[in-house]
């Protein structure tokens, strides 16, 4: 630690901080633009001059390291003057159109005018402008707002890792570009709204439809991946207007993906806003108690044995458990959570679940990627690994990947393969790569779908387990075989035990008539139309796709910000979210119209509130029970095929994104087909 | 500013001449800091277009190979290619008129001398192509050989001590294919006094003392 004297207090802070760090240490606000505690420092804002005591003229604290007995003031009339001109400077070339810019009142740039500014400008020569860009269907550029800050030029190369924009040209003449006109690849673009620190950079979907002070903010948690990003709905009037990251270091640090943000259109489009129940091979609108009654009516006599359930991959926890219990109080014991067909062993939390945590990628040296595509299974973690991956330095840490990686994983690995063989090449002895994971003190394992949803994935799942084992992957204080999950509500549904009981039947066999009645929850992203013609579907879910095009009775529920519940992220943690606006119509909460069906069904569910049921809800630990994974119909001996990525595009992965025209718009411009075109 | 222009060439590569070039800049700095050679590797593309096309300038694709070559993002060699003003991003004429119009020189006449350019090319503007594509004039600042001002740097080749008639005749050799040659336009060796030595007469060559 460093002792430093910040206006007359002492401070200690760790050697190698900046001044601007100590500054904050001490409580002292210093303004801003260009840097950002989570990118490198560029310093060519200017506007964090402090004066240090024997320097002989003001200092960038952002880039000064400090010194033991380090004198700085921050508030003084050399520091005054120096922010008031630095600011003159910043505002000659910025446009005075802040009454149509979508910043205004989230502004940093307007802020620190008013809060360092000098009040007047000096300045009456033409001001410049520059050409906007075009950088895809989700950020918006007003160039001239641009104050060069390289904060998104930073972002892009270090956090991203697409390095896409640049500062072209020199002096008067600067630009942010691309140079060569392109749509941003990255799926972590929206994040560039908010770093940048004035309106260059704002929201092409949201743009001239709110004012940030409108809006009513609402903490919940994002379920477009399973990593759990902490988001802050911003809604007015009922609608949804606006997802923005909240930080938390130990998820999401302060990033969101571009579905989480931008997917928000969806929740208005395709929604089920009332019940529908078939009559005659068509969809009737009807009230909830005949929906309920033409329910009841068809379960009438169908044996426990002769019902399923699947829940989709946006559920929270509450409205699964209540499916669950309906579902054992009717006596049925097909359940099942794995639209996929991923395989998992359930016989230990730590077993299907990211169990280092997100926050244990910080701390690994050594990381082998077994049929996952974290980039676009999970953006965000993505972006973890990349951290680590840059902090580690060249060669720190060694990354093997088994499986197609499709697109550019934003860091250097070597391919060992890409099938169930490959792992057994691995095991050989001598194989340089499980050297270096042999050799590394924390090595990591990431299992991806890719690897789980084959028929071969027990034998792949044991080989993953045997391999942590002989790399030392697991141990008493490194728990490094991770499960990468795709889905938001998988992990809440295996804690939950959303499995078939002995017995029961999974999602296959569910289908082909393999069940009289079945309730789907949300589920849309399975093989719909292998279910049986006789087989009588219940759907329950917020939009009109997959699942319920071939449902006989439609049961309008809420999406995840349309109520309050609980996730259960890749790595186990439990998060709640809060309800931001109310769903459409009649639709309702999830769990409530199941409490309410169990009535009608004579199954009561045991609690009438929200809090009531949490009081039972059984997340963040496994409970061992009869359940088990079922293997049926699984292969024992590992398969040839590689292992395959998620054919569908990142963009288009869940009901919501499907309903999203700028998802939609995501896709069309970012396939596969169009790049190759392109080349 | 965007490169995307209609008379940008979909490919390029380097012909043979620039591979023995690149090979030796690149072997002046260690493989994992290769991007050091960003702005020799970019003066190679510029020479290959003059020597292939009569316009010495880089294109996107040549930007694009230059980083493909030093593996990074196309992007980092853009941000160099158009903040140094001698690399062209455009396609420019045969010969490339550079006229320093900084106090040295423009006290000296050269205004003359612009005027003498505008002239003898038919360009009306800075920044400008001859409409026979032979000439593109530009304006650049001190060119650090004030005492021979002014001056006129065609291409890579400095034109002293000019004057209008003079500046007319350059460009009327260099119409025909000639290079004359590069120097002061006067009486004068680099930039010792015009017809001779003027001082300490009396002495010796240089050196003896």
């Amino acid at each position: 630690m460093v002792r430093v004297i910040v206006d007359g207090t002492p401070v200690d802070v760790p050697a190698g901080s900046s001044a601007l760090q100590a500054c904050e240490a001490a409580g002292k606000e210093i303004p801003r633009f260009c840097y950002h505690e989570r990118l490198s420092v560029a310093g060519n804002c200017r506007m964090c001059l402090v004066e240090v005591v024997r320097a002989p003229k003001p200092v960038a604290s952002c880039g000064f390291p400090v010194a033991e007995g380090m004198e700085i003031k921050t508030d003084t009339e050399v520091v005054r003057k120096a922010r008031r001109s630095v600011m003159e400077f910043l505002l000659i070339n910025h446009p005075l159109d802040c009454p149509i810019c979508d910043q205004g009142g989230e502004c940093d740039l307007q802020d620190q005018a008013y809060g360092y500014g000098s009040g007047v400008s000096r300045y009456d020569e033409p001001k410049r402008a520059v050409t906007d860009k075009n950088l895809g269907p989700l950020v918006k550029t007003v160039m001239t707002r641009c104050i060069q800050c390289t904060r998104c030029v930073r972002f892009c190369a270090e956090v991203a890792g697409t390095p896409e924009l640049g500062a072209v040209s020199r002096g008067e003449n600067m630009e942010i570009t691309t140079y060569v006109e392109k749509a941003l690849t990255s799926e972590l673009s929206g994040n560039l709204i908010d770093i940048c620190p004035v309106g260059a950079l704002t929201s092409k979907p949201g743009a001239f439809q709110q004012r940030p002070w409108e809006l009513k903010k609402t903490d919940a948690i994002d379920v477009m991946d399973a990593l759990g990003t902490n988001i802050q709905i911003q809604a007015r009037g009922g609608e949804v207007k606006r997802i923005v990251p909240r930080v938390n270091d130990e998820v999401n640090e302060e990033w969101l993906s571009d579905k989480g943000r931008f997917a928000i259109d969806g929740l208005l489009r395709r929604r089920l806003d009332r019940p529908w129940v078939k009559v005659h091979g068509k969809l009737q609108a009807v009230s909830w108690q005949d929906a309920f009654v033409a329910i009841a009516r068809r379960l009438e006599g169908v044996p426990g044995s002769r019902i399923g359930a699947i829940v989709g991959d946006l559920c929270d926890a509450e409205s699964m458990m209540a499916l669950r219990d309906l579902m054992i109080s009717m006596g049925s014991p097909n359940l099942d959570c794995r639209q996929d067909g991923a395989h998992y062993d359930v016989s230990d939390r730590a077993n299907y679940t990211f169990s280092s945590g997100i926050a244990g990628i910080d701390e690994a040296d050594a990381l082998l990627v077994i049929g996952a595509n974290p980039r676009h299974d999970a953006p965000v973690l993505n972006a973890r690994i990349r951290k680590r991956y840059l902090e580690a330095g060249r060669g720190g840490l060694p990354i093997g990947v088994i499986g197609d990686m499709g697109s550019d994983p934003t860091w250097a690995y070597e391919s060992l393969g890409a099938g169930a063989s490959a792992l057994a090449d691995l095991m050989a002895d001598g194989n340089p790569f499980l050297e270096k994971l042999k050799a590394a003190k924390r090595p990591m394992i990431i299992v991806g779908q890719g690897a789980l949803t084959r028929d071969d994935s027990p034998v792949v799942l044991k080989a993953c387990a045997l391999l942590a084992e002989t790399v030392g992957a697991v141990t008493d204080e490194w728990s490094g075989l991770n499960v990468l999950h795709t889905a938001a509500s998988r992990v809440a549904a295996l804690d939950l035990d959303f499995l078939p009981a002995e017995g029961g039947r999974s999602v296959r066999g569910m289908l082909s008539g393999g069940v009289d009645v079945l309730w789907l929850l949300g589920a849309d992203e399975f093989p719909v139309h292998g279910i049986g013609p006789d087989t009588f579907v219940i759907y329950q879910g917020h939009h009109g796709d997959a699942g319920a095009a071939r449902a006989d009775v439609i049961l309008p529920g809420a999406a995840y910000t349309e109520k309050q519940g609980t996730w259960v992220n890749t790595e186990g943690r439990v998060q709640r979210g809060f309800q931001a606006v109310f769903p459409p119509g009649e639709a309702r909460e999830d769990w409530r119209i199941l409490r309410a069906v169990s009535d009608v069904l004579g199954h009561t569910l045991p609690y009438d509130t929200i809090e009531a049921l949490r009081e039972q809800l059984q997340v963040g630990a496994r409970h061992v029970t009869a359940r088990r994974s079922t293997t049926e119909g699984l292969s024992d001996s590992v398969l040839s095929k590689p292992f395959a990525s998620s054919g569908a595009s990142y963009y288009l992965t869940n009901p919501i994104c499907r309903a999203s025209a700028t998802m939609q718009e995501c896709a069309s411009v970012h396939a596969p087909h169009a790049a190759v075109a392109a080349e | 500013m965007s490169a995307q222009t209609p008379e940008q060439p979909v490919h390029f590569a380097f012909d043979e001449a620039s591979e023995a070039e690149i090979a030796t800049i690149l072997a002046k700095y260690p493989p994992e800091r290769k991007a050091s050679g960003v702005i020799p590797l970019l003066y190679v593309a510029q020479r290959q277009m003059g020597r292939l096309t009569d316009s010495a300038w880089v294109p996107v694709a040549a930007m694009d190979a230059i980083a493909a070559r030093l593996e990074v993002a196309p992007i980092r060699v853009y941000e160099v290619a158009t903040f140094y003003l001698m690399f062209n991003t455009k396609p420019i004429g045969r010969y490339h008129l550079q006229a320093c119009t900084t106090t040295s020189c423009w006290l000296r006449g050269s205004d003359d001398v612009v005027a003498a350019c505008k002239k003898a090319t038919g360009i009306q503007h800075f920044g400008e192509t001859s409409e026979d594509g032979m000439f593109t004039l530009t304006e650049v600042e001190c060119l650090g050989a004030c005492a021979n001002a002014p001056i006129l740097q065609v291409d890579s080749d400095y034109y002293e001590d000019l004057d209008g008639p003079r500046t007319e005749q350059l460009i009327e050799a260099l119409r025909k294919g000639e290079r004359p040659a590069y120097g002061p336009t006067i009486d004068r060796f680099n930039s010792a006094p015009e017809g001779g030595r003027k001082v300490l007469l009396d002495a010796g060559e240089p050196g003896q003392g």
